[in-house]
């Protein structure tokens, strides 16, 4: 298993960088991995997704899928992809210190 | 040189319910992985856009040799006469079925799928020649269908793309 060093702080990830011990995330690390993803500032819709993201999988043991986003959430389709563009599929995931959605939809 | 962005075009050809989830399945995942989507809608597959068809597509248990009993229980994989399939009303008791399996593990209706797919930037057309044969106009389709276009228009449209027809 793979260490990365983000905002200063060593947290276990796998060969895509997704971390992989949800526990070692903090806030800072999410607004890090953001930036790395192309999101320069996480904004109160960005952490809308992220905490209901953190919550859910905290109670599923998964990161949830698109679509259990934009229905649990209160998202709509067309903000998750302008707060997230290009794949919010795996970035939500990723910024929430979670692994990939399991699931299709 | 920036490097382009990943592109995967589907050519939609079929009204079967079974033959149109398959790219609104993997159009949804692509556009979730940051991929550019296009849809391209031919002879039976406009059925997926067209406002009076969307929400009423079936699928026969004529021909299908896959579709066993087992989808009502039945166990093992004991086959469906296929004489049967031609009393009325089969058609749509399967469709029916398989609706309520997909509802059960919460799969979107083809209506949903689509306008998840239009709100996630999905570029959609309809092929022009279908649209001229089955006298269909652009008023017809649901709201997300960008243009009527040739096969020539598609076939610029999707340079560099990965086309998967279905």
């Amino acid at each position: 298993m793979a260490t990365k060093t983000i905002s200063g702080v060593e947290v276990q990830v796998n060969e895509e960088g997704f971390m992989t011990n949800p526990s070692e995330w903090t806030k800072e690390i999410a607004a890090e991995i953001a930036k790395e993803e192309g999101i320069e500032a996480l904004t109160d819709a960005h952490w809308k997704v992220i905490d209901f993201c953190r919550a859910n999988a905290a109670t599923t043991g998964a990161a949830p899928t698109l679509r259990g986003i934009t229905n649990g959430a209160g998202v709509s389709t067309k903000d998750l992809f302008a707060l997230f563009p290009k794949g919010p599929a795996k970035k939500v995931a990723k910024i929430s210190g979670l692994g990939k959605p399991e699931g299709c939809v | 040189m920036s490097e382009e962005n990943r592109k995967i075009a589907f050519i939609c050809s079929k009204g079967n319910l079974d033959m149109v989830y398959p790219a609104l399945v993997m159009g949804w995942a692509a556009l979730g992985n940051g991929i550019d989507v296009t849809l391209f809608f031919t002879f039976w597959g406009m059925d997926m856009i067209n406002k009076a068809r969307i929400d009423h597509l079936e699928v026969p248990p004529i021909a299908n040799t896959s579709m066993k009993m087992n989808m009502m229980g039945v166990p093992g994989y004991v086959g469906i006469p296929q004489i049967f399939g031609i009393i009325p009303g089969m058609t749509a008791f399967a469709s029916a079925l398989m609706k309520s399996k997909m509802k059960k593990i919460e799969v979107p209706t083809v209506r949903e799928y689509m306008e998840m797919l239009v709100d996630a930037g999905a570029n959609m057309y309809a092929c022009k020649m279908s649209v001229d044969m089955f006298g269909l106009k652009k008023e017809d389709f649901i709201d997300g269908v960008k243009d009527i276009v040739t096969a020539g228009d598609f076939m610029d449209m999707t340079e560099g793309a990965q086309i998967i027809f279905i």
